[in-house]
């Protein structure tokens, strides 16, 4: 020590020590900003759930209370996962409008950086349903049409219609149509049950399977109308009234016009 | 005589001499038709029946009557490799890969609903304007059976495809057979040779829809045109039109030329609709299973107001010595709609009985000189409209934003309310509207000239409408109502008091009228 302490007034003792001191800070820098390059997702995440929780207490805190914990109108949140926020949130659907009978399908409220910011936080809370990534997608290479059209039949036509046309439920509430809908929502949809949907689990209707029955509805979109018209694909009562309008309506004209010729 | 006109005498003379036909044809071919649109309706039924029978032999050349399972191997790819019945494969093969399939499919459905539409106005035109009366009670009868035979033929011919949708209709079809008390199940067990679907349902009711059913609407369909050419055509009061007499034009050459036409624009209107709108894309409903069902499953319009009435029945069961009764199917789809129909057909015979009117009739009614028969008839419509809304609430509910309870208690509430609303309303239409006629009579029309009097009055003129205007708006008959005493010439109680209390008063309902301008009335109002 004494042979330091006999340089410690030495000319070069505050430039080295100066450039020990930045060396340390440089290396402890270096070090600890390495450690954030090595997990950029954490911070990202930790971000979004932030920016979704700013996004919550502004937008949906109102009704699902501050916590997400639910409240008087609106259930609780924790659980839900991120598929049912996606779902929710993308369709439009959250923020509801209308709180009579059950949230309609509208323009998104929020963009989708905003939406998985909202999933994010909902994610956090608890773990739920997550959101199917775009490989799991796949319906195109993954899906069979006609198995997916007879699973269709069987656990979704009683209240979305033989074609996806959608259809009426009890007190206003409605099956909505599943024309138009992507196909991440209608998997989410079938993960986390909305609204008066059961919740079909990967027991009940395989991933495979739910990648059929999304390529069957898929199919009946872009299925041409091939006998003309399609009145809807909603069955006989347009069928009905068509007869009735045009076809009796033509026929009753041409018969007003030959017995009025004929005077 | 031209050289073709002496062939064709020759060969007609070699006719007559076999058959002695010309005398036959001579009386037959200069046959006089009265000429109205509505009397048009009955042609639209036959026509489109000859284009359900010849649409409906096409199909049956490739469509196979039978619950065969088989693997569906096709063109249309999103049923290939599923199992289904053969029955429906066939149907799928006609769609899709027989030449024209599809069109005939189409024609021959869009025929059977404007067949149904066209018996259901003819039906309507016969009874508004009275043409039900004496001498044609027996025709109305017939019609009445007719149709009831369509709704049943056309019931079974949407089964027989066997998707999805024809499937739903068979199982209710069983419900109701088994809400027949004490024999329902046996009935049904019966008639689906065992449980349901069972394999014989399809092979059955295909010999019944092409078979039984087309036959017996031939016979019937004759025995209906003969009573009409035996008993000639109605016709709507006119100057010189009787009871004794038929105005209008021969059958030959006018009416050959005009129902020939008229054959042609029905069916060019059936193939327009059969090419430009589908109808029933079973190839979209998927083969029939009994655990598979599909939102909003109506039958066709014809059968809608029946189930509609199911619908809105409530849940009402009742479990006597070993038996259920469903009240809720049994009365909505056996119990009404047998006494709407018996009620139908026996009509004539209830209104000449409190009528007492026993003659011929050969001039028709119109609808407003007759308001409590009128009444009657738009309340029956009512009625049926009320259910047929309720048949179609699913569809109804989710395009007019509306619950399915709000229009089930609608019309739960409406089908007690409207129909007898409906019949007030239109009794008192009708008799406005004989009250116009009268004014019309009496004072002729306005000719919106306003003339000013010497003391500055200002009145509209009138001009007189023709005589045979006139003619026409007072040559109907106003009965005066049945007049029963209640004893007999010897003071002794009549019998049956209850039954000639209500024969009363239903005559008494029925001869209320405006009344019509009298000779007496125009002599007056000549004084002014």
């Amino acid at each position: 020590m004494k042979r330091l302490s006999r340089y410690r007034r030495h000319k070069a003792a505050a430039p080295l020590l100066l450039v020990i001191a930045l060396l340390a800070i440089g290396t402890t820098f270096s070090v600890a900003s390495a450690t954030v390059k090595q997990s950029p997702t954490t911070f990202a995440r930790s971000a979004a759930i932030d920016e979704g929780k700013q996004l919550f207490l502004k937008g949906c805190s109102s009704c699902h209370g501050l916590n997400a914990e639910g409240g008087a109108i609106a259930p609780s949140l924790i659980g839900v996962g991120a598929a049912s926020v996606d779902f929710q949130v993308g369709t439009g659907r959250m923020p509801m409008a209308d709180m009579s009978t059950q949230a309609m399908r509208k323009a998104p409220v929020y963009n989708a950086e905003q939406t998985s910011a909202l999933a994010a936080y909902v994610a956090s809370l608890a773990p739920g349903p997550a959101i199917p990534e775009d490989s799991v997608l796949n319906y195109e290479r993954d899906g069979n049409t006609a198995e997916g059209g007879e699973l269709f039949r069987n656990n979704c036509a009683m209240c979305h219609n033989f074609a996806g046309q959608g259809g009426a439920l009890t007190q206003g509430k409605y099956a909505p149509t599943l024309m138009g809908v992507e196909p991440k929502h209608i998997y989410e949809a079938l993960i986390t049950g909305p609204q008066s949907m059961p919740v079909f689990s990967d027991k009940t209707i395989t991933p495979a399977e739910k990648l059929s029955i999304i390529k069957w509805i898929k199919a009946a979109e872009k299925e041409p109308n091939l006998g003309g018209a399609s009145l809807g694909r909603v069955g006989p009562v347009t069928e009905g009234l068509l007869g009735w309008i045009l076809g009796l309506g033509l026929l009753i004209g041409v018969a007003v016009w030959l017995a009025t010729k004929a005077r | 005589m031209t050289k073709a006109e002496k062939t064709l005498g020759s060969v007609a003379n070699y006719v007559d001499e076999r058959t002695g036909a010309a005398a036959w044809m001579k009386k037959n071919l200069t046959k006089v038709f009265p000429d109205h649109w509505s009397f048009m309706l009955g042609e639209v039924c036959l026509y489109s029946f000859v284009i359900l029978l010849l649409s409906g032999t096409f199909l049956t050349f490739w469509f196979d009557p039978s619950q065969r399972e088989v693997t569906y191997e096709g063109t249309y790819a999103p049923l290939q490799g599923l199992k289904m019945s053969a029955a429906y494969a066939s149907t799928l093969h006609i769609s899709f890969e027989v030449r024209g399939g599809l069109l005939m499919r189409q024609i021959h459905h869009w025929a059977a609903i404007i067949f149904m539409a066209a018996i259901v106005g003819h039906l309507l035109r016969v009874f508004f304007t009275g043409a039900f009366r004496k001498p044609r009670e027996f025709n109305w009868i017939l019609g009445v059976g007719l149709l009831t035979l369509g709704i049943v033929e056309g019931f079974l011919g949407y089964s027989l495809p066997d998707d999805l949708l024809s499937g739903t209709g068979i199982r209710i079809a069983e419900a109701i057979i088994q809400a027949l008390p004490v024999v329902g199940s046996y009935l049904a067990f019966f008639a689906f040779g065992g449980a349901f679907p069972g394999e014989s349902f399809i092979p059955r009711i295909f010999t019944v829809h092409v078979l039984l059913l087309p036959g017996a609407f031939l016979a019937l369909i004759t025995i209906h045109l003969m009573l009409v050419w035996y008993q000639k055509h109605t016709q709507f009061p006119g100057p010189g039109r009787t009871e004794k007499n038929v105005v209008g034009y021969p059958l030959m050459p006018t009416y050959m030329a005009k129902a020939g036409g008229f054959f042609f624009i029905v069916f060019g209107v059936i193939a327009f609709l059969s090419a430009v709108a589908s109808i029933n894309p079973i190839w979209l409903y998927g083969p029939y299973t009994p655990g598979q069902i599909s939102a909003g499953s109506q039958p066709d319009w014809y059968m809608g107001w029946l189930d509609g009435l199911v619908r809105m029945a409530p849940p009402l069961e009742t479990h006597a010595f070993g038996h259920t009764i469903s009240w809720n199917i049994l009365i909505p789809g056996l119990i009404v709609p047998g006494i709407l129909f018996t009620g139908m057909a026996l009509y004539p015979f209830i209104e000449s009985w409190f009528t007492g009117d026993k003659r011929e009739h050969h001039l028709l009614d119109r609808p407003r000189n007759a308001p409590n028969r009128t009444a009657l008839g738009v309340m029956s419509l009512t009625f049926m409209m009320v259910s047929l809304i309720n048949g179609g609430n699913d569809i109804i509910a989710t395009h007019f934003s509306m619950t399915i309870n709000q229009i089930m208690w609608g019309t739960r509430i409406g089908i007690f309310v409207l129909p007898p609303l409906a019949f007030i309303i239109t009794k008192r239409l009708c008799l406005s509207l004989q009250r116009a006629d009268r004014d019309l009579v009496l004072h002729g029309t306005e000719t919106g000239r306003l003339l000013r009097l010497a003391h500055g009055e200002f009145v509209e003129v009138h001009a007189p409408i023709s005589a045979e205007k006139a003619w026409t708006l007072t040559s109907h008959e106003q009965l005066p109502a049945l007049e029963l005493s209640e004893t007999d010439s010897r003071g002794v109680r009549r019998p049956g008091g209850i039954k000639n209390k209500l024969r009363l008063r239903l005559s008494k309902a029925h001869a209320v009228a405006v009344p019509k301008v009298s000779a007496d009335d125009l002599k007056e109002i000549e004084h002014h």
